[in-house]
């Protein structure tokens, strides 16, 4: 059940950010790479395994297996690729909107394909 | 020279100098050229110091923060790792040459960006473990978008948007596999997962295999294979020529991933997903190759035909590694050195050829070429002979010897037929371009748009492509080694167990001060 509703979320989020991404607008491009990699990111996430109320971190007081901790690395993992994802829409951002200024459109081919 | 720390060089060098450039890039810029090139030139001998030890055929794999393999981040030198940072050294030192003739003061950050582009490159060629490749691939991407953005025009806003829109989808497909291969395998170690893949069960396969191929798209995002290669032309035609000549090694760090991935996991010994590529490598490559001549033939730009070559070339680069033998990989590899050294400077000289212009810059149309017309036209023919394989030079080698790898696949005639023709178109769109450029002088004298005309900086030019072009032919001169080297360094990725086993075997050096041990003891002392 909570893995058909993950999938489920993570299905609608790469979606949305395809089809945004198909738009051919900058700010649209942009928002579609968010969207999709929060997709990637719980992606990466679950990949550990869904795990609930579990650490990740070894105490000491359970035997260290993954019946008894959640997998840390993906935590780890996914912790990387936020931070990159977000340098990346930030240089994305300021390159759009100094495209946008040069030439007067939001179209990634920076003009309308139909006027 | 027995330190062990050597290998690791090749990416705390450029990303110090980095550092400290950007630290000093505003205050002292007179430094700064300096100081980068110094960086570089350390780095290309660490990398000739790192390619002989390589040679000697043992793998060196060196644990990052003292962490055992598996669960630390390793790297490893073998002979494929040690040719693509020396060649990314040698690219890297001519462009950078080539920039201090001007195009480096059009911003402040140009060598601080140059520096961390190097350090990703080598980073990806060094890592043994798919997350910090991803990692490396992003460091090299982000320097290349500033890279690009150097000197910002109109046009390279537009190929940025294109460029850095198309890398970060192609970034989310990376995270997507490396995380289905680390949830079915439980590692992200290239020699664990060479050991673990071929375990796999046939319930597990398909994702295995799906992750495969979902690398192999990423990694060909960045080797401009065919479907996924519109974004090149574009990109690096509208960047300056020593950024662009750096993008042509950048374009075999996608080769080199394929090839690292293909060998060592997904090769022969990979179980249920043992040849996971192998349907689509070499026809896709075939296409590419087909393509990048037929574009190069379309043409109506110098800087246009180029980026074409470097299409064609990562094709036939591809192809040899699809093909998926030793002889084929070898064949390859000889090819990759040469079409690399041609496309850089094929980039720089196109520069040169436009700067001497005027208006017309580097259009294939008659226009008044107001250089040394016998140099140009000695460099051009010697770089045209070299990009499109013909013989003497070893770009030849490489093809004969790829052509020879083929006879005996069932694809020989197809991989015979589209090496022979593409070589063929490429040499035909080489010559219109040469002989459009220097044989047909408008009698209009076009008014020279003058360009900085500091006396020396024509003479760096000069030096860097005249040092690229040298390489070249010491590459024919010396053809029995090089290609000797390239045949042990094929040998030595379908052999897999040494690499393996060096990664894997790898032993934390004792430390002198063990912190970990010393907060144990703190801890049980001191409950």
């Amino acid at each position: 059940m909570m893995a058909a509703l993950i999938a489920i979320a993570l299905g609608a989020l790469t979606a949305g950010g395809v089809y945004l991404m198909l738009r051919a607008r900058s700010f649209d491009l942009i928002l579609g790479l968010t969207l999709l990699s929060y997709a990637v990111n719980l992606f990466i996430f679950f990949m550990g395994r869904i795990r609930i109320g579990a650490a990740p971190i070894v105490d000491g007081k359970l035997a260290p297996t993954l019946a008894n901790y959640a997998d840390p690395l993906p935590q780890a993992l996914v912790l990387t690729a936020i931070v990159i994802s977000f340098a990346m829409t930030a240089v994305l951002l300021v390159i759009a909107l100094r495209a946008r200024a040069a030439t007067g459109s939001d179209h990634v081919d920076g003009r309308d394909p139909i006027q | 020279m027995s330190w062990t720390h050597w290998i690791v060089v090749p990416i705390v060098l450029p990303l110090m100098t980095g550092a400290l450039l950007v630290l000093i890039g505003r205050q002292a810029p007179g430094w700064t050229r300096l100081i980068s090139l110094a960086s570089m030139l350390v780095l290309l001998v660490v990398a000739m110091l790192l390619l002989r030890q390589a040679d000697d055929g043992a793998v060196q794999a060196y644990l990052l923060s003292n962490w055992r393999a598996p669960f630390g981040i390793a790297l490893a030198l073998d002979r494929l790792s040690a040719l693509m940072v020396v060649l990314a050294a040698l690219v890297g030192l001519a462009a950078l040459l080539f920039a201090t003739g001007g195009d480096d003061r059009r911003g402040v950050h140009f060598h601080a960006l140059f520096q961390f582009q190097l350090m990703g490159l080598n980073g990806a060629f060094l890592t043994a473990d798919l997350f910090n490749l991803f990692v490396f691939f992003e460091v090299l991407l982000i320097a290349s978008y500033g890279l690009l953005l150097h000197g910002a025009a109109v046009a390279r806003l537009k190929a940025s948007i294109h460029y850095v829109g198309f890398n970060l989808a192609g970034s989310a497909l990376f995270l997507i596999a490396v995380s289905l291969l680390y949830g079915v395998t439980g590692t992200l170690n290239m020699a664990d997962l060479a050991e673990r893949v071929p375990g796999i069960g046939a319930d597990r396969a398909p994702l295995v295999r799906s992750a495969a191929l979902l690398l192999l798209t990423v990694f060909c995002i960045k080797a401009a294979m065919l479907p996924l290669n519109f974004w090149l032309t574009d990109t690096y035609r509208s960047a300056s020529a020593p950024v662009a000549a750096l993008f042509a090694i950048m374009t075999k760090v996608g080769v080199y991933a394929v090839l690292r991935m293909t060998t060592l996991v997904f090769g022969d010994t990979g179980g249920l997903a043992a040849h996971a590529a192998s349907p689509w490598l070499p026809v896709l490559a075939m296409a590419t190759l087909g393509f990048g001549a037929l574009t190069a033939l379309a043409a109506q730009q110098l800087n246009a035909v180029v980026a074409a070559c470097v299409i064609a070339s990562a094709g036939t680069v591809l192809l040899g590694i699809g093909l998926a033998t030793p002889a084929s990989v070898a064949a390859s590899l000889v090819y990759l050195v040469n079409s690399t050294l041609a496309g850089a400077a094929l980039f720089l000289l196109a520069e040169r050829i436009a700067a001497v212009r005027g208006a017309s810059a580097d259009r294939l149309q008659p226009g008044h070429l107001s250089g040394p017309r016998a140099e140009f036209g000695a460099a051009f023919f010697v770089l045209a002979v070299a990009v499109s394989g013909a013989p003497p030079l070893a770009g030849f080698l490489g093809k004969a010897m790829l052509l020879q790898a083929a006879g005996n696949t069932p694809l020989a005639g197809w991989v015979i037929a589209v090496i022979l023709a593409s070589a063929l178109l490429i040499m035909v769109a080489m010559a219109r371009s040469g002989s459009v450029l220097f044989w047909h002088p408008a009698r209009a004298h076009t008014p020279l748009v003058s360009k900085e005309g500091a006396a020396g900086s024509h003479e760096a030019q000069r030096w860097s492509l005249a040092g690229l072009i040298a390489l070249l032919v010491a590459c024919s001169v010396f053809a029995g080694p090089l290609s000797r080297y390239a045949q042990a360094a094929a040998a030595q990725l379908f052999e897999r167990r040494g690499y393996i086993a060096a990664v894997l075997g790898a032993q934390p050096v004792p430390a002198a001060f063990d912190v970990r041990r010393e907060m144990r003891a703190r801890q049980t002392g001191r409950p």
